[in-house]
């Protein structure tokens, strides 16, 4: 079969029409998981709110697994393997070189799909997404999860193929750009997640069946290297995007390739740790190993991420400064193409995943801390800021790019699309913190009803609860409504929008339609655009950002400190 | 000169790292010693740790022992669910089941007792409310914590790991008397 080809208008790229219809379909279904799952989170929302209180006990918790499932493996995981097609047979100018078992590959990640939705909306796995054993669902849920896994395994291989016949064809010269380095560091992570994966769901299968045992902490052991582990191909996926669309929308530059990739390489290195973070107070295990694998081999993963948490920005400031943008200190930030929602989507995203997920994570997952932080409402409170207003505004930001480049389509409802980050990252930064503060007081994630109603004996929240988890809901609403802005605005384009020409590329185009990347994009560096182009500055080349990581530094340790010193109240245990 | 993430690097990119760069990293590795050094030192320094006594157990064994707990140190009951009150140094023996805490403790403020936490069924997890002391029961694995009540008074425990529809029903209760109060109640008379 040989491969067809079109060439974009807007980077030159050769592009396999099988890229591109391969991307289509996996975005596609991501999407609609994300409309399951975003139909979820409100019902669960509403539930939670005490005031409202919508569902009964049965459908909450159903319904609590359908958001789960739907959000953190169908969408994510699909949208993941689009970028993984992005990342190299697009960036990498080559064709796809096994589509018909790219298309095998969808379909058993699509029938898995169907026969976990299946599983958990006939009421036949109401265990939570974790399903940790003996609490037990019917064989077929475990088998879906099983089919989707080995999909997605072989997307992965798929990617890594993509990669050896663009080198071997030379359809690039040098090394791979660091997107797709960062994509091939998820890439990885997947492998060893998704073996995981296989080592606890097909155990467990066979104990649902009947056939076999199964140790409770050995579940939640292998379990927690899918389940945490897996975040880090989120991470790797989302780090990715930040580059790109820091490419894309204002010129971000690398700093320094060694630096940046190393980051990545330690994403990889120290991965099957990330378990421990879910087994701080569990019976099963001492402190040594406790302490060793909670800090990612002395938070070697962690430096990985404020690494890039500087060098993402610092490549914003640079790029900006080497085109002309020098005023004061945060010119940079203030000039910048706020209108853009790939742009503002970046900012959001790095931000509220630096501020909020990335202190309250390291936190958390500190051995002593994490007796006032486990199965309290803390911990959703952290992994919706790192993988929702993180990860999934990253995923959105970068498809107001995909709409036009992949899909040939003008963006519909423009004005709508513009705010749509805003009101996403906005609504999430004030859930997200509010859950985290309702936390604090000891209010447990997971529960139907923290009224305690029929209870032998009263509980009583401080009234503070109610409030702060009042707030947690209107801000829930607006990230909801910011989702559901999301999802009108892809499908409407993608079945409905404008058709784009072959041959446009949308540059100097006025009115709506397209993002700022496209209309005018970033001039192209050359030579003469080096470090002698920059003026110095007492605090570097990239002032601003220094200054930004330094708020950010002292944001850390003061909340860090704070949760020692809350701890150090508290009955001596040991 | 510089490039983006989108394009290919030619020739070597192992190069010193830029300027900007260096500080930050510097101060981020030194900022992750601090982190990694406060868990040693809080077990060395520190009053909370989650290390405990760690051991394997089969469920009836420990219902068994938690029976055999109850009947030694029973001092009452509230509806039917037995008032425990072991003497300070003791071990104390907490069953998770669907969907109750079993028995109501009554412990002394400022005395160690061993509290060992176990589940017959399935994950359950204590929550110490209002202090917000959490610990995940797991089903064959009896966790034994030293604890030290610091304040005297009435607690409840929530279950905080999903553990099927009657999940929000699952509380139990932990009384802590002062005895050093309660001696000065008796020397007055008893009488309040």
């Amino acid at each position: 079969m040989s491969a067809v080809f079109r060439t974009c208008p807007s980077t030159g790229l050769r592009i396999d029409s099988q890229a591109d219809s391969l991307i289509k379909a996996h975005a596609v279904v991501a999407t609609v998981a994300l409309l399951v799952g975003g139909v979820a989170a409100l019902l669960v929302l509403l539930t939670r709110w005490q005031a409202v209180h919508l569902l009964d006990a049965v459908w909450f918790y159903r319904v609590l697994t359908v958001h789960g499932m739907n959000m953190l493996i169908f969408f994510i995981l699909f949208f993941e393997m689009a970028v993984l097609y992005f990342a190299s047979a697009i960036l990498l100018n080559c064709r796809v070189p096994a589509p018909r078992v790219g298309w095998a590959a969808f379909g058993l990640m699509v029938v898995g799909t169907l026969m976990v939705e299946w599983m958990m909306f006939t009421g036949q796995a109401d265990v939570l997404f974790t399903s940790y054993v003996p609490l037990r669902a019917e064989p077929p849920f475990y088998l879906g999860v099983i089919l989707f896994a080995v999909g997605a395994l072989v997307v992965v291989g798929h990617f890594f193929a993509i990669l050896v016949v663009a080198k071997r064809e030379q359809t690039y010269t040098g090394s791979v750009p660091l997107v797709t380095f960062g994509a091939l560091t998820a890439a990885i992570i997947a492998v060893v997640t998704l073996l995981h994966g296989a080592l606890v769901y097909i155990p467990t299968l066979l104990w649902s069946m009947g056939l076999m045992e199964i140790d409770p902490e050995f579940y939640r052991l292998i379990w927690w290297g899918l389940g945490h582990s897996s975040q880090q191909i989120n991470v790797a996926a989302m780090v990715s995007i930040w580059y790109l669309l820091g490419a894309f929308t204002v010129g971000g530059v690398v700093l320094n390739e060694k630096i940046s990739r190393s980051a990545f390489v330690l994403y990889i290195l120290f991965i099957s740790m990330a378990s421990a973070h879910h087994l701080l107070v569990d019976p099963a295990f001492g402190p040594a190993w406790k302490v060793w694998n909670t800090s990612y081999f002395m938070y070697m993963a962690v430096l990985a991420s404020m690494i890039h948490g500087f060098t993402v920005p610092a490549g914003l400031e640079i790029g900006q400064r080497l085109r002309g943008v020098t005023q004061g200190m945060f010119g940079w930030l203030r000039r910048a193409p706020w209108g853009d929602p790939g742009f503002s989507s970046l900012i959001f995203s790095l931000v509220v995943f630096g501020f909020v997920g990335g202190i309250t994570g390291v936190t958390f997952g500190t051995e002593q801390i994490n007796i006032i932080a486990h199965n309290t409402l803390r911990i959703p409170g952290h992994f919706h800021s790192t993988v929702v207003s993180g990860t999934a505004m990253a995923f959105m930001g970068v498809t107001y790019y995909l709409i036009p480049l992949i899909f040939r389509r003008e963006v519909a409802f423009w004005p709508l699309a513009r705010i749509q980050p805003w009101l996403f990252a906005g609504g999430m930064l004030v859930f997200s913190t509010m859950m985290t503060f309702a936390g604090t007081f000891g209010a447990p994630r997971r529960h139907w009803d923290i009224t305690f109603s029929g209870a032998p004996f009263q509980v009583e929240f401080s009234p503070a609860v109610d409030l702060v988890m009042g707030v947690m809901a209107m801000g829930g609403l607006v990230a909801i409504l910011g989702g559901a802005i999301y999802i009108l605005v892809t499908v409407w384009s993608v079945f409905f929008g404008r058709r784009l020409d072959p041959e446009e590329s949308g540059v100097g185009k006025q009115g709506l339609g397209l993002p700022q990347g496209l209309i005018a994009p970033p001039r192209p560096l050359g030579p003469e655009d080096n470090d002698d182009a920059l003026e110095s500055h007492v605090l570097g080349q990239a002032p601003g950002t220094m200054v930004l990581v330094g708020i950010f530094l002292v944001a850390f340790v003061v909340y860090y400190f704070v949760n020692w010193n809350l701890l150090s109240f508290l009955w001596k245990v040991g | 000169m510089y490039h983006s993430g989108l394009e290919a690097p030619q020739g070597v990119w192992w190069k010193p790292a830029h300027p900007a760069e260096r500080v930050w990293v510097a101060i981020a590795f030194a900022w992750c010693m601090v982190l990694f050094a406060m868990m040693p030192v809080w077990h060395l320094r520190g009053g909370q740790n989650p290390s405990g006594i760690r051991h394997r157990v089969e469920a009836k064994a420990y219902a068994a022992r938690t029976v055999e707990f109850i009947e030694e140190h029973k001092i009452g009951d509230d509806r039917g669910m037995p008032i425990v009150a072991p003497p300070p140094g003791s071990h104390v023996y907490l069953m998770a089941s669907m969907w109750q805490w079993m028995p109501i403790l009554q412990l002394e403020k400022g005395a160690e007792y061993t509290l060992h936490l176990s589940s017959i069924d399935v994950n359950h997890g204590f929550s110490l409310f209002p202090l917000n002391i959490n610990f995940q029961v797991v089903p064959g694995y009896d966790y034994g914590l030293r604890v030290v009540p610091n304040a005297a008074g009435e607690f409840e425990i929530i279950c905080n790991e999903f553990c099927g529809v009657g999940h929000h029903l699952m509380v139990g209760r932990v009384i802590v008397v002062d005895p050093a109060a309660e001696s000065e109640g008796a020397r007055q008379g008893g009488s309040s």
